[in-house]
Order: C-alpha cells, then sequence, then structure tokens
C-alpha cells in the first residue's frame, strides 16, 4: 500500500481512554464502540485496498449529540471521519488511527414526505433506495441511482455527490438536493437551502455536496422527488468498432435525444457479462449500447424508431428492441452484472472512474490497450457513454507480489490519460484517499489552495476527515497569506487609483 | 466613476492585486444590464468585456467554454443554430433595468444565477454551470470544475461561483452545459382558479406523467380579469401531444383546458420570464417559496397593494409593492423562504438589502467562504448592505 495517511499524533492516542469517556457521556449506552474485535467492521469502506481500524466508533442518534461531540473533539483537537453506509469506492470514510469515526447508520427515519412539493426530508442514513420505496406508491421516486443503491445512505451519496446510470437525463445527487441540516466541527448546526429552489445568497448547499465530508456532518437532507416515467424501453446495440459505437452515441444526442441512459461496453467486458450471466449478448462486437428511453410510451416509441434509425446508419450489427419489462431488465442484466462478471476472470478488480470528452474515446480505449500491454494487466471497460464517464475494471490479483502496486501505476496512468484529453479524475466516486495524490495531474497548487481555504472556512483546525481529497495538508494560516503578485510589474497601461 | 477594462488574465492579476494593496474596491461587471440591483455604491468598474469569444463548442459533448464577457446573445444564437439551448432560460435584465436589450453577458448571468420558467424542472444557472478560469482577490489565477458534464473531482466551486455577484473572483472563462433545443412546445391553460385552486391544479400536474416543464399563474387582477394557470410542455411532437392528452382528464375537478396558439404562448412565457405583468414601475420583489407557501406570501400582501403573480408552480412570486418591504420579508419568511429586492429606487435600495438576511450562523459562514476567496474584501462594494468590511 503505496498510500500515506496524516502521521497518529501519539498525545491523542495516549488519551483514547479519556476520549471514550467524554464520548460516552455524550451518547450513552451502545452508541460507543471501543473494542478491537469491534472496530473491525469499521476498519474500511468500498475501497478495500485500504484498511485501518479506528481509534473509536461513535453512533449518535441526534443531532444534539452529533454537534456535541464534534464540538468535544473540535475544542479537544481530536480528528472526526464521518462514515454513512461504507459503500464508498475512493476511501471517503476510511478511518484513522488517531481519529473517532462518526457513524450516522442510526440517522434513519424519513422525516417528512411532502407530494405537494414534491419534496422527502429524511436523515442521512437512509439508503437511496429506500427514499424511492417510500414514495413509490404514490407514483413517485428519487431519480439518482448509484449502483450501490440498495445500501449507500443518503448521507452518503450528498457527501459524494454520488451519480448513477440514469444522470445524464436526470442529474447527479447535486441536481436533486435542496437543502441540508449541517453541523460544523466546532459543533454549530447551520441550515442551508430547504424545500425552495433558490438561495437567498451564497450557494453553500452546492458546495457542500461532493465536498467528501471534508466541510460538515450532515444531519437531515431535504431531496426532489418526481413522479416515476409511465414507462421505460431499451435498445440493445452491437457495432463492428469502438467508432462507430461512439459515433452513434454522439449522433443520438445530436439529434436532439437525452435518453435516461447509455451505456457502453467493450469486447472483454461484453465476453465477461455474458459468460457471467448469459442473456444472449452478441459476442461478435466491438461495442455495444445499450440504450434507455424512459417517458409516456408515445414518447418511447417514437425515440426507439429515432435510435433504431441512426444506429443502423452507423453500421450496427446487433439491434434489439426490448418488447416488455422482461426484455429490458435482460438488456441491462449484464451490464449490471459486469462488475462482478469481470471479477470472475481474475481474484481481484479495480475500478477506475474518470471522465473524458466522449469523441475521445476510440483513442483513450486504443491507449489503454497500449499500457494493458506494458503493464502485463487486463482491462474491461464499461462506460456511461452518454456523459463520457468511464469505468475501467483492471484485473489482478493481489496475492502476486507486486500486482497490487502494478494495478495502482495502471489506472494511475488511466485517469493521467483521461486528463490529458481534457477529462477528469473522477466522474462520480470522488477522490477520497485514491485519486487524492493525482490531484496535482488536473489542478495546480494555486487551484487546490483556492479549495482549501473554503476548507478553512468552515474547518479552520482541519479536523474533519483529513487526509482526503488534498494531497497536501496546508495549515490555514500558511494559506491565508497573501503572497505579492509577481512583487513588481504593475499593469502599466490601466490608471492608478 | 473610472473603469479598468483588462483584456487578458495577467492584466486582470495585476488590476486585482493591485486593489487589494491599495485597498481599492473594484466592482466586476459584464454589461452592466443590472447595475441597478442592490445599494448604489462607489467602486472602480473592472469591466471584464474585454474577455469575449467563444472557445469551444462541440455540440455532441453538450458542453461550451466561452469568455466571461461574451454576449449572453451572441452565445444563444450560436447553440440555437445547432438546435441547442442553455436549459436554464436566462434572460437580460437590462429593459427591465430601462436599459437597452442585448448586453447581457454570460459571465453575468451565471453570477446573477439567472433562470427562467424552466428553472422549476430543469435547473438553474447552478445547475448549468461545469467550470471555470477566474482570478480571486488574491490576484491569483485558478480553475475549478472541468469541461466534461460529469465531474466530481475537488469541491463544486461552480455551484459557488453560480450566484456570487462578484464577491468571489473575477470570472474570465466559463464552461456550461448545453442541452438539445426542444422540437416542439405548447402550452394548456385553464381560466378562473382562485390562488389557492391554481396552486392545487399545478401540483396536480407536476406529479403527473404529463412532465409539465413550466407552470405558472396570474390573477385576475393583473390579466385583464382574466385569472390564467398556464402549464407548459416541451419534447418531441409526439411526446407532448400524448402529454397534453393526459391534463384535461388529470385536471377535470379544475374547469376546461385551452391550448394556446403557438405565438400567443411564446409571448406569455417570454413575458412570465421577465416579470413583464408586474412591471408597473413600483418597487419590483421576486420571493422564493415552497410552493405550498405561496398562496400565504400573497395573501399577507396582497391587502397591502402587492400586484403579483406565480411561476415556478408557485414556488417563485414577482410581486410590485411599494409599502413596507418588511411586510414582504416577514411573509416570506413565514413561508420558508425569502424574498430579493429586484429593483427600487435608489433611496430604497440604500435601506433595503437587496438579498435576505441570513440566520446569522449562515451569513458567517458566507462571509468566511468570501474572505477565503478575497481576503483584503475588495470585492464588497457595499453593494449588498451586509459586508462588515474586510478584516
Amino acid at each position: 500500500m503505496s498510500l500515506v495517511m496524516p502521521k497518529p499524533d501519539q498525545s491523542v492516542l495516549d488519551r483514547r481512554a479519556e476520549i471514550i469517556a467524554a464520548l460516552q457521556a455524550i451518547v450513552p449506552g451502545e452508541g460507543v464502540i471501543s473494542r478491537e474485535n469491534e472496530l473491525r467492521p469499521y476498519e474500511s469502506d468500498g475501497l478495500t485496498a485500504y484498511r485501518q481500524p479506528p481509534m473509536v466508533v461513535v453512533l449518535p442518534e441526534t443531532v444534539v449529540q452529533v454537534s456535541r461531540v464534534l464540538r468535544w473533539c473540535h475544542d479537544n483537537t481530536v480528528k472526526v471521519v464521518p462514515r454513512g453506509s461504507g459503500t464508498s469506492l475512493s476511501g471517503g470514510a476510511l478511518p484513522l488511527a488517531d481519529a473517532v469515526l462518526l457513524g450516522l447508520g442510526k440517522f434513519n427515519r424519513i422525516l417528512e414526505i411532502d407530494y405537494a412539493d414534491r419534496v422527502a426530508v429524511v436523515q442521512p442514513g437512509v439508503t437511496n433506495l429506500a427514499i424511492t420505496r417510500a414514495v413509490e406508491d404514490e407514483g413517485f421516486y428519487y431519480a439518482p441511482d448509484p449502483s450501490s443503491q440498495i445500501a449507500c445512505s443518503i448521507g452518503g451519496n450528498v457527501a459524494e455527490n454520488s451519480g448513477g446510470v440514469h444522470c445524464l437525463k436526470y442529474g447527479l445527487t447535486t441536481n436533486n438536493v435542496l437543502g441540508v441540516e449541517l453541523v460544523m466541527m466546532d459543533g454549530e448546526i447551520v441550515r442551508l437551502g430547504g424545500k425552495q429552489l433558490d438561495p437567498a445568497g451564497l450557494d453553500l448547499l452546492g458546495i457542500i455536496v461532493g465536498s467528501e465530508g471534508l466541510l460538515g456532518v450532515v444531519t437531515e437532507v431535504t431531496v426532489r422527488i418526481l413522479p416515476k416515467p409511465e414507462t421505460a424501453r431499451a435498445v440493445l446495440l452491437g457495432f463492428p468498432t469502438v467508432e462507430s459505437g461512439g459515433k452513434c452515441v454522439a449522433d443520438v444526442i445530436a439529434e436532439g435525444i437525452i435518453p435516461a441512459g447509455m451505456e457502453m461496453m467493450d469486447r472483454p467486458a461484453i465476453h465477461a457479462a455474458e459468460a457471467f450471466v448469459n442473456v444472449g449478448y452478441p459476442l461478435d462486437v466491438e461495442a455495444l449500447l445499450i440504450v434507455e428511453l424512459d417517458g409516456p410510451s408515445a414518447e418511447c416509441d417514437h425515440l426507439i424508431e429515432e435510435v433504431a434509425r441512426i444506429a443502423r446508419g452507423n453500421g450496427a450489427i446487433t439491434l434489439r428492441v426490448s418488447n416488455d419489462e422482461q426484455e429490458r431488465l435482460a438488456f441491462w442484466a449484464g451490464r449490471k452484472a459486469a462488475f462482478p462478471a469481470v471479477g470472475r476472470l481474475a481474484p481481484d478488480y479495480y475500478c477506475m472512474d474518470g471522465t473524458i470528452p466522449r469523441r475521445r474515446l476510440p483513442e483513450v480505449l486504443q491507449r489503454m490497450d497500449e499500457m494493458s500491454k506494458r503493464h502485463g494487466l487486463s482491462v474491461a471497460n464499461v462506460f456511461h457513454a452518454g456523459d463520457g464517464n468511464l469505468h475501467p475494471l483492471i484485473l489482478y490479483d493481489a496475492n502476486q507480489p507486486g500486482q497490487l502496486a502494478r494495478a495502482e501505476e495502471f489506472g494511475n496512468d488511466i485517469l493521467r490519460l483521461c486528463v490529458e484529453v481534457g477529462g477528469v479524475l473522477t466522474g462520480e466516486h470522488g477522490v477520497g484517499v485514491e485519486k487524492r495524490d493525482l490531484m496535482p495531474v488536473m489542478f495546480t497548487e494555486t487551484d487546490l489552495a483556492h479549495q482549501q481555504r473554503v476548507k478553512c472556512a468552515f474547518d479552520p483546525k482541519l479536523l474533519l476527515n483529513p487526509g482526503k481529497v488534498f494531497p497536501t495538508l496546508h495549515r490555514c494560516a500558511e494559506l491565508g497569506r497573501m503572497h505579492v503578485h509577481h512583487g513588481q510589474v504593475p499593469f502599466p497601461d490601466l490608471p492608478r487609483f | 466613476m473610472s473603469t479598468l477594462s483588462p483584456t487578458n488574465s495577467e492584466e486582470l492579476c495585476d488590476a486585482i492585486a493591485d486593489a487589494a494593496r491599495t485597498e481599492t474596491r473594484l466592482e466586476i461587471r459584464g454589461g452592466g444590464s443590472k447595475a441597478g440591483f442592490g445599494c448604489e455604491r462607489d467602486a472602480i468598474i473592472l469591466d471584464m468585456r474585454g474577455f469575449s469569444g467563444v472557445i469551444d463548442y462541440d455540440p455532441p459533448e453538450l458542453v461550451l467554454t466561452a469568455y466571461a464577457g461574451t454576449p449572453l446573445a451572441e452565445i444563444e444564437a450560436l447553440v440555437a443554430s445547432k438546435s441547442q439551448l442553455l436549459a436554464f432560460e436566462p434572460w437580460d435584465h437590462g429593459p427591465l433595468f430601462g436599459n437597452p436589450a442585448g448586453k447581457a453577458t454570460i459571465g453575468g448571468v451565471i453570477a446573477a444565477a439567472v433562470a427562467g420558467p424552466r428553472r422549476l424542472t430543469m435547473g438553474s444557472a447552478r445547475d448549468h454551470l461545469l467550470g471555470f478560469e477566474a482570478v480571486s482577490g488574491r490576484g491569483e489565477r485558478f480553475v475549478a470544475g472541468a469541461k466534461v458534464v460529469k465531474n466530481v473531482t475537488g469541491y463544486d466551486l461552480p455551484k459557488l461561483m453560480a450566484g456570487s455577484w462578484g464577491r468571489i473572483a473575477a470570472m474570465t472563462q466559463l464552461t456550461v452545459k448545453v442541452l438539445p433545443r426542444p422540437r416542439t412546445q405548447a402550452t394548456m391553460v385553464i381560466e378562473k382558479l382562485s390562488p389557492l385552486q391554481a396552486h392545487a391544479a399545478m401540483a396536480q400536474a407536476m406529479g403527473s406523467h404529463a412532465e409539465v416543464s413550466a407552470a405558472a399563474y396570474l390573477p385576475a387582477a393583473i390579466n385583464d380579469g382574466r385569472a390564467l394557470t398556464a402549464l407548459r410542455l416541451q419534447g418531441f411532437e409526439p411526446s407532448v401531444e400524448a402529454r397534453c392528452a393526459l391534463l384535461p382528464d388529470l385536471l377535470r375537478d379544475h374547469g376546461t383546458l385551452r391550448r394556446l396558439d403557438a405565438q400567443e404562448a411564446a409571448e406569455l412565457w417570454d413575458a412570465v420570464r421577465v416579470a413583464a405583468p408586474v412591471n408597473d414601475g413600483r418597487p419590483l420583489w421576486r420571493v422564493n417559496v415552497p410552493p405550498s407557501g405561496g398562496c400565504a406570501v400573497v395573501n399577507a400582501v396582497e391587502p397591502l397593494g402587492a400586484r403579483w403573480f406565480f411561476d415556478w408552480a408557485g414556488g417563485l412570486i414577482w410581486l410590485s409593492f411599494d409599502g413596507d418591504p418588511a411586510a414582504i420579508r416577514a411573509a416570506a419568511g413565514r413561508a420558508g423562504g425569502h424574498a430579493t429586492l429586484v429593483r427600487a429606487p435608489a433611496e430604497l435600495r440604500a435601506i433595503v438589502p437587496a438579498q435576505h438576511p441570513r440566520a446569522p450562523g449562515v451569513a458567517s459562514l458566507e462571509t468566511r467562504v468570501r474572505r477565503a476567496f478575497d481576503p483584503a474584501g475588495i470585492f464588497e462594494t457595499g453593494r449588498f448592505l451586509d459586508d462588515a468590511h474586510a478584516n
């Protein structure tokens, strides 16, 4: 493991018993977990390559408890790592040896469903899918659907700005959250946003979403709920080349169609998925595309025809339209099982998450193929084709010495490539610890300093989730200094004032 | 009033660094179409129109990158030529403030979080700003966000920049999401509903499969005695037709629906977007509430002489009102929302903050965040009457 986390503070470790006692005074009963074997389940999140048992786990049940825990830790200079369901794929909830792990799992109630205003007010530990379950009888749903939606919490979704296969049409978490209650590191409770659409002043809610637990702890979330589309249909398309598949995607969008979902798989992913679930994916194609349309039947029928026409124009050699719900689900079954299917090909796989401008896809896959040969590791690709979010799955065997390191190196090369072609390090999984050290590939030191000063505005002692997102921990005082610009050359053409 | 007109980032960095050194306040300005918003102030104008032109636009990628001072009209014409649009429906405030149209810039509409009727379903400027390059109050150039539609790398500073009114940084370039222009639209209207009935009808329509993209209500008092509830549907023709066909049955308890002809509909939504129905010369307010709170707000202020209409299914109330501003702020607050004073005589703007006062904790957090980008407070011009001046 090449990851370097902030060095544990021995003086904090020495105070462990005192810290546990203080937490027990705030959260009584079984809300404080400190026995070594009971800490083990918290030692990692969805990024299991990294493990570290926390110093202690606290599971508060009320916002007042959260506030008092944070205030105590703030006043006593103890670090805190917040955690929802622990499904992060980027290590956002990775514990620290000298930090309190603050679990929000007991915040599991739906507080209010307001159909007239089409919002739901929920606690952060409610799972993503549970929101939809709570409103589906009235014909509504919560649109963002990360693949872990059965387990991941809405609080975690807010922290990570989670996406899903439908986010091209329906947006990410940030486009579907209207308000939060937030507890800051010093224990202060603020409400940002609400049931209305716009903020009165600065859009602070906008930076909370996707801040990866570094700015505050969310204790309540107001989300928009939408009427569930009347129907959904899918088309399964196979192409002889990645280029023709990519061209089809671009043409669909150029024709004014924003599908509910548009997923692409490359040859290795198609073969792995078909071998696993046997849903009849064509094996003689280089790219498989699933295009899902949703809405009124009249719209789906019309757009299916349009997509089929565009696909034929781009030389599709497979073209199947789902005739019923069962068939639609079958088209998706392979894609949804792609990760475990690829997982059967090797003992371990490493899932990447870059985004690229879609037009660069053929070139990116080509270069990824060269990298694969160079690193001696196979890769399969699934791709949210509509928005350019690429999920390369690198196959490796952690039991073979050096393979994990090589897989990480390969992954880093892929992400550098994504940035090089005009894309980004992460489309939906977050930076966490995983992509932390690659941040300088995308941002200059000045860019990062501007982000880190936002952190200082919320948490000047840098106690909340340290070691995540930013490669270097700068003290806020150091970041606050104004540097004299260039030293001289003061804008000679402009009037002095 | 003096003006600085940098034409590249180096000049801009120098101008801002100089201002920070000399404790001079700068007002970042595009076309000046919203200069009449907020308190009168006496700051050096930092004219951003030297940063103009589209940098990259590839329609199937759904992104457009332009310099911040590019006229909004130029960008709208370009994307329209590729059958696309800015889905948040930004609009030119110039005429509202008695200035000529055509001056608004893309940077200005983003910085002011301008959005139209479709904000209800398609999001606002914040939802469509993907990335930017700017110079902060430190005189340093920095970037945030990206030039692709899906990105979670680092803090989402574009959200902060949208609606920041030039108080964080001077944007030089920005990347916005563009979307296909709906191929067809239709507007269905019902007449003679009370505000309460209209709210219920709009809520029912918004919760249905009709996929209504915008919903507005003009009460009888401002619409020649005929209260009008309007629902806009957009998309591909077969879909729009099918969805229009759902509405008469869905809303049968509220009355009979009628379809406006295309020109009438276009005029209606243009008017709603720019607040024309209540643009009567009096102070103009924009009240943002949960949709179900809209009726309580108008019930409180109509007896005091307010003229008003609903957009965003009741979540946005445009009001013309020359009574006590505290009455509007109080009603908006009780409804769980806030009130913005958009246009008023200078004397009123000198004492009534344009933006609704925030809770103390939020206000101080906003100040700390602004200071993070602008430690010397050079972008605090006094426009918002809330700036405990720098440090």
